[in-house]
C-alpha cells in the first residue's frame, strides 16, 4: 500500500460533480501528511471530457474509462473498473462523495478488497499520521471521530456541501485511458434511465427547506419573493396562520398548530412574529433563521441566526448571495 | 447449477450456490428482512460519563424505521405471490431485540432468526456483514430487504457488503420494486440527486429500502397473538461456526462529540444591510453547513 | 400484583399508540368541531382488531383480557375520547353481554360481524325516567307468540344511529321492580324500530348520541339475552367493565391534557422567564401527574381483577370515581395553565376540558360510585368487626 490519496470522480449526465473538488481539496490535506500523490478515476459515458474539468489541479494522474457496458451505471460493472485501478495503484486512501452513487458503490468496492469504509463524513483531519473522518451518527445528533485501524485502504465517503472545494493549482496531470473490459452480461444490475422529478416544490411537511412568510407580507402576489428563494433552494414555502387568516397564502401550507407540523434542516422565518401557535408547528427545525422588523419579536427566541430589518429588502438580497455560492 | 468459490471474510473457503435461474411460476420465494434494533429516532441522545459512546438508559429502542419498510415489502410481495412465499426476518442484536422480531412477526414474517452474541455488541459494519451472511446462506434466500440505513450509526453498508459477500447485485435506496412474471429479476427505481433511477436487476438480489417505499402496516392486535406461536431461531457465534467475531479491527473511534450548544439567537448586525446578509449566508454555509 | 408490561401488551400498547398519532390524530379536531362520525376509523380499527378484542378467536376476536383493553383504550382516549368511548361499549358492553348471555345462535350471528367492523353495536338502557335509577325504566316487552313486542323510548344511546345491532333493555314482567327486566338483542330494521333526537352534546362530538324510539317494535323471541327477568342482572354485572373502560378514557384524557399543558408552559413566557419555571405552575404539575398516576395504577388494579376473574366491583367503582374526577380538575389546571388561548378552539385544551365532563356522569354518576363503592367497604367493616 502506498501513501497515495484516489479520488473517484462521479459524472452524472455528462458532467463531473461539484462534491470531485471538494474531495480533491480533502486529499491535499491527506496527502500534505503522507507525502503521497494523488490520484483520480473518472468513470462513465463522457468521463474524459468530464475530467478535462480537474486537469489543472495538481493531480498526479487521471483515469478515464469509458467502456461501452459503463456508460450507465451498474455497482458491479464500477466496482469491478474500480477494483482494478484500486489494484494498479493501491493507495492508502479511496475518496468519494456521499452521493448516491458514492455511498452505493464505495462500500462495496471496499468490501471487494476487504478495506475499511467510513460513510457520509463532514470532515477529514490528519491526526498523528493517520486519517481521521468525523462523522454524523443518530441522525446528526451526536458526532463521531474515527480511524482506521490494520493497515487497509480505507474508503472515506464526504458529504458535498461541507468542505471547501478545491482550486486549480497546476498542470502536469497525466491522463490516462483504460479500457475495463466490463461486459454487459457480467452485470446483473443496471440503470436503465433516469426520469427526473418532476418540477415543482417539495410538500411543506417534506421539505427539508423551508421559506415561510407571516402577516409582513402584505399581500399575496408578495410571496414571490419568497417562491424565487425558495426554488432556489428546492424548497417548499410556508406560511403562519396570520398570514393564511388575512388571504395571503393557502391554508395547506400554514406551519403551526392548526396547520402542519414540519421539521426542516433549515426554516427560514420572514416577517413572522413567532408566536407559540406557530413555533408548535416548526421548533424542531434543525437551523431556523429569523428575518423581521421587530427586534422584540418572540421568533428571535427560538431562532438560531437572525436579522432585523424589512423582509423585502432582506430577501431578494439573500436570494443573490446564496445564487452566487450554489 | 453453476458452484463458485468466494473467499470469506474468516480466510476459510466457503462453496457457495449462486441462484439455479429455474424459477417455476408458481415456485415459492424465499424473501430475507434484515432488522436491527435502535434509539427511537425521537429519543434524547447524550454521550455518556465515560465518553465511549450514548446512555441507553431511559432511551427508548424500536425497530429502525427503515427496516420497516423492507419488512412491509417482504409482506408485499408475499401476499402478491400468492401467498406460499415465505418471510424470515434475520436481526443481529442483543437478546432485549426480540420485541423488535416479535414486531415483525406480528406484522405477518413468517420466522426469524436472532443472532445474539455479547463479542457483537457494537460490532463493525464488516463483522456484522460476515455473520449475517452465513445466517442468511444458512435460511437461504431469492429477495433480501433491509432498509437502506441503521439511523444509530448511519452508515448505510451493510447491504454493500452483504452483496459482495454473498456475490449478488444490490440496489440501493429503493423507492419502487416490481418483481417480473417469471420472478428471476425485478424492476427498482432508486432515489438519486434530482431524479430516479431505474434499475434493472437479477435475482437474487439485496435491496435497500428508502422512506416512501411502502407503508408499513401496524402490527395487528390478531397478528401479535400469532406471532407468540412463530418461531425465532437464536444462534450465537459459535452456532454460525465462528471462533471468535470475524473481520474486526477496522477502525477505532477516537471520541464523541455532542453537538455545539444552541445558544441564543445569534443577531446578524452590519452598517450595510448587504453584508449582514452576506454574513448570515456565510453562517449558513460554514458553521450550520445547510446550504 | 405486578403492573409492568408484558412484551405482548408492549406491542399491543405500541400499535394503538403508533394508530392513534398516525390515523386519529390528523383528523380528531375536525372530527370533534364538525361532529364527524369517522367510519372510516373504525373500519381500520376493526382490521386491526381493535373491535373484537376481549372476544374469543372463534368468533373472530383476539381473546385479550381487560388489563389489554385499558392499555388500548388510554392510547386511544388521549388523541379522541369520542373514538375510544365507541371501543369501550363496543368491548366491554356489547360483545360481553352477547358472548356471556347469547344463545349461540345469537352469539355466531353476531360476535364475528362486530369484531370484523361489518356492524357496531349500542347499549340502550337509560330511558328519560330512567337513568341512575334503572330500574325504573319503563319500555315495556310483551311477549305475544314467539315475539316480544317493545314500546318505550330510550335516550343518550351512544351510536343508537351507527348500530347494526342494538342491546335494549326492557320490562317484561310489570309487577316486579328488578326481577322483571329483560335484555333484547334488537337490530335497527326490526319493524317499529326509529331513531329519534339526535343529541348536540357539549362535548365527545365525534360519537353520536341518540334517542331511540320503539313503536310496536317486534323483536323474535330467540333474541332474549339469558332468560326472561335476567336483564338487571346481566345490566349490573356488564358495568365493572364498562367502568374500567371509562377509567381508562379519563385517565387519557387527563394524560392528553398533563402532555399539553407542559408543552405550552415550556414555551410561553411572562414575566421574563418561561411559565413552567413558575412554582404555581410546577405544583400545579405535580398534583396533575399524582392524580394521574393513582388513577391509572386503580384502573390496572380493578383490570388485573377482572381478569383474574376475582370479584372487582369495589376497584372499578373506584377507578371510574377517582379517574373520572382526576380527568376533570386536570383538565381544568391544563386550561388555566394555557391562559387566555386555552379559551379558543385553536388550542386542543378546550376539547379536553368538555370531554373530560361527561366521564363523571356516565356509566354511572360519581354520585352511584360511592354509593356502590361505600356499600362494599361497610359490608368488609361488617365482615371484620360484626356489631
Amino acid at each position: 500500500m502506498t501513501n497515495d490519496c484516489l479520488v473517484f470522480g462521479e459524472v452524472r449526465g455528462g458532467v463531473l460533480k461539484k462534491v470531485t473538488k471538494e474531495l480533491i481539496g480533502a486529499a491535499r490535506h491527506i496527502t500534505e501528511t503522507t507525502g503521497g500523490a494523488i490520484d483520480a478515476v473518472v468513470i462513465g459515458g463522457a468521463a474524459a471530457a468530464a475530467a478535462e474539468g480537474i486537469k489543472g489541479y495538481g493531480l498526479r494522474s487521471i483515469t478515464v474509462i469509458e467502456d461501452e457496458a459503463l456508460a450507465m451505471y451498474s455497482t458491479e460493472g464500477y466496482a469491478k473498473a474500480l477494483g482494478d485501478i484500486l489494484e494498479a495503484k493501491s493507495p492508502a486512501y479511496v475518496l468519494l462523495g456521499a452521493t448516491a452513487m458514492g455511498r452505493d458503490l464505495a462500500p462495496r468496492v471496499a468490501a471487494k478488497i476487504d478495506g475499511v469504509m467510513f460513510s457520509d463524513c463532514v470532515d477529514v483531519r490528519m491526526e498523528e499520521g493517520t486519517c481521521v473522518a468525523r462523522r454524523p451518527v443518530y441522525s446528526g445528533k451526536v458526532f463521531i471521530e474515527i480511524a482506521p485501524e490494520g493497515g487497509r485502504t480505507t474508503f472515506i465517503t464526504i458529504r458535498p456541501n461541507n468542505l471547501p472545494p478545491a482550486g486549480p493549482s497546476g498542470d502536469g496531470t497525466e491522463v490516462v485511458t483504460y479500457a475495463a473490459g466490463v461486459t454487459r452480461d457480467a452485470i446483473r444490475a443496471i440503470a436503465t434511465e433516469i426520469v427526473p422529478v418532476a418540477g415543482g416544490r417539495p410538500d411543506v411537511t417534506e421539505a427539508d427547506v423551508i421559506v415561510s412568510g407571516g402577516r409582513a407580507m402584505k399581500e399575496r402576489s408578495n410571496f414571490t419573493v419568497l417562491e424565487e428563494l425558495a426554488d432556489l433552494l428546492g424548497a417548499a414555502v410556508g406560511a403562519s396562520r396570520a398570514a393564511v387568516d388575512a388571504g395571503y397564502a393557502d391554508h395547506a401550507i400554514q406551519v403551526g398548530q392548526t396547520g402542519k407540523i414540519v421539521n426542516p434542516k433549515l426554516y427560514i422565518a420572514c416577517g413572522i412574529s413567532g408566536a407559540i401557535q406557530h413555533l408548535a408547528g416548526m421548533r424542531t427545525s434543525k437551523v431556523i433563521v429569523a428575518i423581521n422588523k421587530d427586534p422584540n419579536a418572540p421568533i428571535f427566541e427560538k431562532a438560531h441566526y437572525g436579522i432585523v430589518g424589512d423582509l423585502f429588502e432582506i430577501v431578494p438580497i439573500l436570494t443573490e448571495e446564496i445564487r452566487k455560492i450554489l | 447449477m453453476t458452484v463458485r468459490s468466494t473467499a470469506c471474510m474468516d480466510g476459510r473457503t466457503a462453496l457457495q450456490r449462486t441462484s439455479h435461474g429455474g424459477y417455476r411460476k408458481e415456485e415459492p420465494l424465499k424473501i430475507v428482512t434484515l432488522l436491527k434494533r435502535v434509539p427511537d429516532t425521537e429519543a434524547r441522545i447524550l454521550i455518556n460519563q465515560e465518553g465511549t459512546g450514548i446512555r441507553e438508559e431511559d432511551i427508548k429502542f424500536v425497530i429502525n424505521p427503515y427496516d420497516e419498510y423492507a419488512v412491509e415489502e417482504g409482506l408485499q410481495i408475499k401476499e402478491r405471490t400468492g401467498g406460499d412465499s415465505t418471510v424470515t426476518v434475520v436481526c443481529l442484536g442483543p437478546k432485549e431485540a426480540t420485541e423488535m422480531i416479535r414486531t415483525a412477526l406480528a406484522m405477518g414474517a413468517d420466522d426469524a432468526v436472532h443472532i445474539c452474541d455479547p463479542a457483537l455488541v457494537n460490532s463493525e459494519p464488516f463483522t456484522a456483514a460476515a455473520v449475517l451472511a452465513r445466517a442468511i446462506r444458512e435460511t437461504g434466500f431469492d429477495i433480501i430487504f433491509c432498509g437502506k440505513q441503521a439511523i444509530d450509526d448511519d452508515m448505510a453498508q451493510i447491504h454493500s457488503i452483504l452483496a459482495e459477500m454473498l456475490d449478488i447485485p444490490q440496489v440501493s435506496v429503493a423507492i419502487s420494486f416490481e418483481l417480473s412474471e417469471d420472478r428471476r429479476s425485478a424492476v427498482v427505481s432508486r432515489r438519486i440527486e434530482g431524479g430516479d433511477e431505474k434499475i434493472e436487476t437479477q435475482l437474487p438480489a439485496i435491496i435497500s429500502c428508502e422512506k416512501g417505499l411502502n407503508e408499513p402496516r401496524y402490527a395487528s392486535l390478531p397478528g401479535i397473538m400469532k406471532a407468540k406461536r412463530k418461531e425465532i431461531r437464536t444462534k450465537t457465534l459459535a452456532d454460525l461456526g465462528f471462533d471468535a467475531a470475524p473481520g474486526g479491527g477496522r477502525s477505532r473511534i477516537l471520541r464523541w462529540l455532542p453537538l455545539p450548544k444552541g445558544g441564543a439567537c445569534r443577531m446578524v448586525e452590519a452598517e450595510e444591510t448587504g453584508d449582514a446578509v452576506k454574513e448570515i449566508v456565510r453562517l449558513l454555509r460554514e458553521e450550520a453547513k445547510v446550504i | 400484583m405486578q403492573f409492568d408490561l408484558t412484551e405482548e401488551e408492549r406491542m399491543i400498547q405500541k400499535t394503538a399508540r403508533d394508530f392513534a398519532r398516525k390515523e386519529l390524530a390528523p383528523v380528531a379536531k375536525e372530527n370533534n368541531e364538525k361532529g364527524i362520525f369517522p367510519a372510516e376509523i373504525y373500519a381500520k380499527l376493526a382490521g386491526l382488531g381493535f373491535l373484537g378484542m376481549t372476544m374469543p378467536e372463534k368468533y373472530g376476536g383476539v381473546d385479550l383480557g381487560t388489563f389489554s383493553l385499558v392499555l388500548v383504550l388510554e392510547e386511544i382516549s388521549r388523541v379522541c375520547a369520542s373514538t375510544s368511548v365507541v371501543l369501550s361499549v363496543q368491548n366491554s358492553l356489547i360483545n360481553w353481554a352477547i358472548l356471556k348471555y347469547g344463545s349461540e345462535e345469537l352469539r355466531d350471528a353476531y360476535l364475528p360481524r362486530l369484531a370484523s367492523g361489518e356492524i357496531l353495536g349500542a347499549y340502550a338502557l337509560t330511558e328519560p325516567a330512567a337513568g341512575s335509577d334503572v330500574a325504573a325504566l319503563q319500555l315495556s316487552a310483551v311477549r305475544t307468540g314467539d315475539e316480544y313486542i317493545l314500546n318505550g323510548t330510550k335516550i343518550f344511546i351512544s351510536t343508537g344511529d351507527k348500530a347494526g345491532v342494538v342491546i335494549v333493555f326492557g320490562r317484561t314482567d310489570p309487577h316486579e321492580r328488578t326481577h322483571g327486566i329483560s335484555a333484547f338483542v334488537v337490530e335497527p330494521d326490526f319493524p317499529g324500530f326509529s331513531v329519534g333526537k339526535v343529541e348536540d352534546k357539549m362535548g365527545l362530538k365525534a360519537s353520536t348520541t341518540v334517542e331511540l324510539v320503539f313503536e310496536d317494535c317486534r323483536v323474535p323471541a330467540s333474541h332474549l339475552l339469558g332468560t326472561e327477568g335476567d336483564g338487571m342482572r346481566i345490566a349490573l354485572a356488564g358495568l365493572d367493565g364498562g367502568r374500567i373502560g371509562i377509567a381508562a378514557q379519563s385517565v387519557g384524557i387527563a394524560q392528553a391534557a398533563l402532555d399539553e399543558a407542559v408543552l405550552f408552559a415550556r414555551e410561553r413566557q411572562q414575566f421574563g422567564k418561561r411559565i413552567v419555571d413558575f412554582q404555581a405552575t410546577r405544583w400545579k404539575i405535580a398534583d396533575m401527574a399524582t392524580q394521574i398516576e393513582a388513577a391509572r395504577l386503580l384502573m390496572y388494579r380493578a383490570a388485573k381483577l377482572r381478569d383474574a376473574g376475582r370479584p372487582c366491583t369495589k376497584e372499578a367503582a373506584m377507578a371510574k370515581l377517582f379517574a373520572s374526577i382526576a380527568s376533570n380538575r386536570v383538565a381544568y389546571d391544563a386550561l388555566q395553565i394555557h391562559g387566555g388561548v386555552g379559551y379558543t378552539k385553536e388550542f386542543t385544551i378546550e376539547r379536553l376540558f368538555r370531554d373530560a365532563r361527561v366521564t363523571e356522569i356516565y356509566e354511572g354518576t360519581s354520585e352511584i360510585q360511592r354509593l356502590v363503592i361505600s356499600r362494599q367497604v361497610l359490608e368488609e367493616y361488617d365482615s371484620l368487626f360484626p356489631s
